[in-house]
């Protein structure tokens, strides 16, 4: 009686241990990935390893690392769903959760016939939107450029 | 003149000598670990009365500090709009400093004082010394599984506390107050990270776990075998158990910022 209390305790325990790790810390991306494609942003935003990657607004996979390239560009390696077919064109940017949310990655899907195959670069990236370089923007008056050469050459 | 200089260094000394003992007893009850045979017999029966019979406090004062985060992380965030943030407020709380810490201090008051009384009462009856003629290691047979049962429960008691919080958190912000259930839970899991938040809850609640086993039973091994000296030893167990369980995680919170 006292082992099998002992052994429901260690498993309860257990349970929970598991349910912080996997379920609330987010241990592992809880569906399939395996189809491992590349993106090239010129700005990430702060975007960090294991934030999601979503197709219309559902996870499909994660960013499993984020490195600088040779040119200076930061490549985000995404983890995705094995069994989805990803076409040539897809554009994959990076978005932000609300106004001053976490960071993720979005992929519009392209209309190609040609699938990405895994290890393949989606060419396609939209940069991260800087909030504090929009609003710089909007002080300076002016949406294109650099607020402060636009503003020197108006007056 | 020099009397009160002398005292402070007798004081000094006796400090001195104390962690020397200390730190004699850990390397003892380090090395019987080690030792075949193994006490498996006397771990699972530590295991029923650490564990098992902390469960329901556990639970219950996880479940009210999870609730009272809530009512006043709501509070606070309502203030500024960002009632929808209560699950990181809560989660990151709990899991990173109140869980373990919470959970300490209760083990070290439900149990750390059963075990130093235990063991007082075994010095005080000479069970230590009935063993010690049998050419029986007390700290063999008695302490080891006391230590290792300790330090193999708090990972786990914390994790249940953790648990409980999170879901007293979810019953006053979503029940009560408002908040969206799926905000709640996406904002938790969203702000808990597994090797920052979560690793470091389990360590902090291991290294708790060794604190109390060692100190609950080196009170009880060296305990004077007088009622008094027991009764001392359960006090002096929960002070100095709790004192340094806050220490050591302003500590270990500083150094690796867990």
């Amino acid at each position: 009686m006292r082992d099998l209390l002992v052994g429901l305790f260690v498993l309860v325990g257990l349970g929970a241990v598991a349910y912080l790790s996997f379920r609330v810390g987010g241990l592992s991306y809880g569906g399939p990935g395996g189809l491992v494609l590349y993106a090239s942003f010129d700005q990430t935003g702060g975007l960090k390893e294991r934030a999601p990657v979503v197709i219309a607004g559902v996870k499909v996979g994660q960013v499993s690392a984020i490195t600088l390239d040779g040119n200076f560009r930061a490549r985000a390696t995404l983890d995705i769903d094995r069994s989805l077919r990803i076409p040539t064109d897809t554009t994959a940017s990076v978005v932000t959760a609300g106004l001053l949310g976490d960071r993720y990655v979005s992929l519009q899907l392209g209309g190609e016939e040609a699938y990405l195959k895994p290890g393949d670069e989606i060419t396609f990236t939209e940069s991260a939107v800087i909030l504090e370089r929009l609003i710089g923007k909007l002080v300076h008056g002016s949406t294109d450029g650099t607020g402060d050469t636009k503003n020197d050459k108006s007056e | 003149m020099t009397g009160p200089v002398r005292e402070l260094g007798w004081l000094s000394l006796r400090f001195v000598e104390e962690l020397g003992r200390i730190g004699v007893f850990t390397a003892r009850v380090t090395g019987a670990v080690v030792t075949p045979p193994p006490r498996i017999r006397p771990c699972v029966d530590e295991l029923f009365k650490l564990g098992v019979l902390s469960l329901i406090i556990i639970c219950v004062c996880g479940l009210a500090v999870g609730m009272v985060l809530g009512l006043q992380g709501y509070n606070t965030l309502v203030r500024f709009g960002a009632e929808e943030s209560l699950g990181a407020v809560v989660g990151l709380s709990l899991v990173r400093e109140l869980g373990p810490v919470l959970t300490a201090l209760l083990a070290t008051g439900r149990a750390g004082s059963a075990t130093a009384a235990e063991i007082g009462t075994m010095v005080a009856t000479e069970q230590l010394d009935g063993l010690r003629m049998m050419s029986v290691d007390p700290i063999h047979l008695v302490v080891t599984p006391k230590v290792l049962a300790m330090i193999g429960v708090m990972p786990l008691l914390s994790a249940l506390f953790i648990v409980c919080g999170l879901a007293g958190g979810y019953v006053v912000g979503v029940g009560l107050m408002g908040v969206d259930g799926g905000n709640y839970l996406t904002s938790l899991e969203n702000a808990v990270e597994f090797h920052d938040d979560i690793v470091g809850s389990g360590i902090k609640a291991v290294v708790f776990g060794v604190l109390i086993g060692l100190i609950s039973t080196y009170r009880g091994y060296t305990c004077a075998p007088t009622s008094a000296g027991v009764s001392s030893a359960t006090t002096s167990t929960v002070v100095v158990a709790s004192v340094s369980i806050l220490i050591v995680d302003y500590l270990i919170t500083a150094l690796w910022g867990v």
